[in-house]
């Protein structure tokens, strides 16, 4: 059932009411979130086909484990923004500090402005995609997913990275441990048109030529023990 | 593990050759550290294994009961009532968690563990009215389903984790650490990553695992704080939030997760197993059981939650009723076994000494768990191994042992005139160890003194 958007003031009712009015939802509803004046865990635990639209800045875990809908932010999230998100959309138009999108495993996590430390940390199988750049030690043990970046990558990008994939448009301050830059094939093309598609309402994604940016991802080097057996050498020099 | 070399096909010199009494064990470079710095010079990799740390430590062995005298009368077996039931979480959860037993199973994973051990622990605890506990790779649907109740573990790597799973467990516990490595990640290496749990953890089969060991969307207790109101959020403040930490700095570690929101506190003693942790971390980091809890409780008190809003669970090292009743008389609500529980579903049967041997150990040492080719079927994934365990026959033998630490932990606690183990208290205990008056701060038997306090 769908209607005119039911209207959460939290400078007036507390973010459990907002909460559990989300998790009690039918699919097509409609809230506006007014006044969140950087409360924490707005909007999280969706699990309804439903629209959010906040009005204002969050604090942490802003649509955590966000299952299905769409939740618009209109300014700027803290850490862990749509942690550990399954499917739907989440989307900020302003900057998300640490670890947005840690361990999605699906859905897209948009971010107008830039993210901080630690983004898409552990994904696995969320796609992001982020207007500016992105902190160090992004996509740190990403396991599946894409993490489309339109500015700069800052230190030690995708270290210990596993089968997630990378994409820069701009300047990367430094790989981290096993990661390497990896050819862009016309596959890779394809997804990274999809997903800047899919992000086109950010002014700095929309238009973005794929054939600008570079891929990086796994050397899968780290991926098993390296151990050496002396006496199995010794027996076999001996044998010879 | 490769079975140690024999001396050149000799057996080793016995006690009747005339020239064994001129052979002198170095207690430096004793035969096991010898062993051990061959088998580092072969591979050039430090040894992983399970189970916990072996070495001798102070243990709740060190403590005894002193029972009813003069001034305090003792309880009848069997016909004054004891009662053994615990409740976690009735201060903030909707659905807190009952447990008609102190002791709970502790968390390990499906992948580290077969399916059929899984199902084992789920059948036998929930029998024994207790409740199982996930790991790091998420819940399977066979162990939500042989699991009455069920504590769903919220990991570092976040492995399998899935907000659907967090709305139908019992409890959820938040891991900041366990007793076999209190800073240390998970580890599963490539025997054990299968089809089936390369799925669940979104992983590559066959890859050496290596978890995350920090939590990737949170740093110290202000965010766990904010973590762990974003949980009660996702599931509707309906169950219980429990912390969980290895024992490190237990008094610290226990206040800052009461401040964090905890309705229980997990503390886990060096002695806790593991599936696979690097040994150097198993047997050099973190304290003994018998020293964490009363660190522990002291937090609890001096911040008004103990035996209130706020329970305490120990877990490492847990053998006996007399473990049982021990933590519990220092203060603990509940205790916790791992390595007990898999031991009491057949871990190390002697019935396999011959497959032991061919994999170069014994019935009794086996320790590889990491390995995958446990020949009990218990810590594999081989399907033909696996297999081996009778899921019904290994719950009603952990439902049995559940029931002996039970009565056990009853009979002491009537032996005390006690008519609730709960109501066991330190008062109830002595010493016999220096060491273990200081850890556990009870007075050494014959004594006044507590080492420390004046």
């Amino acid at each position: 059932m769908s209607g005119p958007a039911r209207v959460f003031d939290l400078s007036e009712v507390g973010r459990r009411d907002l909460n559990q009015a989300l998790h009690d939802a039918s699919d097509g509803d409609s809230f506006e979130v007014t006044n969140p004046r950087g409360a924490h865990a707005v909007a999280c635990g969706i699990t309804a086909e439903i629209d959010v639209l906040v009005r204002g800045s969050v604090g942490y875990y802003c649509a955590g484990m966000h299952k299905r809908g769409r939740v618009l932010v209109e300014g700027n999230a803290s850490t862990g923004l749509a942690e550990n998100i399954m499917s739907g959309l989440v989307h900020i138009t302003g900057n998300a500090t640490m670890s947005a999108g840690a361990t999605g495993c699906g859905g897209l996590v948009v971010v107008g402005g830039n993210a901080g430390a630690r983004c898409g940390i552990s994904m696995k199988g969320v796609d992001i995609v982020v207007g500016g750049n992105v902190g160090h030690m992004s996509a740190f043990m990403a396991q599946a997913g894409n993490l489309v970046v339109c500015g700069d990558a800052a230190a030690d990008l995708g270290d210990s990275i596993y089968e997630a994939q990378i994409f820069v448009r701009g300047d990367v301050e430094s790989l981290g441990a096993d990661c390497i830059e990896k050819e862009m094939r016309p596959t890779h093309v394809e997804t990274l048109s999809r997903l800047l598609v899919a992000a086109a309402a950010v002014p700095a994604v929309n238009g973005a030529d794929p054939a600008d940016f570079r891929r990086y991802g796994s050397a899968r080097r780290l991926y098993n023990f390296t151990i050496d057996d002396v006496d199995a050498l010794e027996a076999a020099q001996e044998a010879a | 593990m490769t079975p140690t070399p024999s001396h050149d096909g000799l057996e080793p010199l016995k006690a009747s050759d005339p020239d064994f009494w001129h052979l002198r064990e170095s207690y430096t470079f004793d035969r096991n550290v010898i062993a051990e710095i061959r088998r580092a010079a072969n591979t050039g990799i430090y040894r992983i294994r399970g189970w916990g740390a072996k070495r001798h430590l102070p243990t709740l062995d060190d403590l005894v009961f002193l029972g009813a005298s003069m001034s305090r009368y003792p309880l009848e077996g069997y016909r004054e009532a004891c009662g053994t039931d615990v409740v976690i979480g009735e201060d903030r959860a909707e659905r807190p968690v009952h447990l008609k037993i102190p002791v709970t199973i502790a968390g390990m994973s499906f992948g580290s563990l077969s399916a059929q051990a899984k199902e084992a622990l789920g059948r036998g605890a929930s029998a024994a009215g207790t409740s199982t506990t996930t790991g790091d790779g998420g819940m399977t649907e066979e162990e939500r389903q042989h699991s009455a109740t069920l504590v769903y573990q919220y990991l570092p790597s976040r492995y399998g984790m899935n907000p659907d799973h967090l709305r139908v467990a019992d409890a959820i516990e938040v891991v900041v650490g366990q007793g076999a490595k209190p800073g240390g990640g998970g580890m599963l290496l490539g025997q054990k990553i299968t089809e089936r749990v390369a799925e669940m953890r979104t992983l590559p089969e066959g890859i050496d695992q290596r978890s995350a060991c920090r939590h990737p969307d949170w740093t110290g207790p202000d965010d766990l704080e904010i973590k762990i109101g974003e949980l009660r959020e996702i599931t509707d403040w309906q169950v219980p939030i429990y912390v969980k930490v290895g024992a490190a700095r237990p008094y610290y570690d226990t206040a800052l997760a009461v401040k964090a929101g905890a309705d229980a506190v997990v503390v886990d003693g060096m002695q806790g197993g593991t599936a696979a942790t690097q040994d150097v971390f198993i047997e050099h980091v973190g304290i003994p059981t018998l020293a964490a809890i009363g660190e522990s409780v002291r937090a609890l008190r001096e911040l008004g939650v103990h035996r209130r809003e706020v329970k305490l669970i120990v877990a490492g090292g847990i053998r006996s009723g007399a473990d049982v009743a021990k933590a519990l008389a220092l203060g603990a609500d509940a205790a916790s076994i791992g390595t007990a529980a898999l031991i009491a579903i057949g871990d190390n049967d002697p019935a396999y000494e011959a497959e032991y041997r061919a994999l170069g150990t014994s019935a009794g040492f086996w320790e590889d768990f990491q390995a995958g080719n446990d020949p009990v079927g218990i810590t594999t994934q081989d399907s033909d191994l696996s297999a081996r365990l009778d899921p019904v026959l290994a719950g009603r033998r952990l439902a049995n042992y559940l029931q002996v630490l039970t009565i056990e932990t009853q009979i002491l606690a009537r032996a005390n005139g006690k008519s609730h183990v709960l109501n066991l208290e330190p008062e109830d205990l002595a010493a016999l160890t220096v060491e273990a008056a200081a850890m556990a701060k009870v007075p050494l038997a014959g004594t006044n003194w507590v080492p420390g306090v004046d």
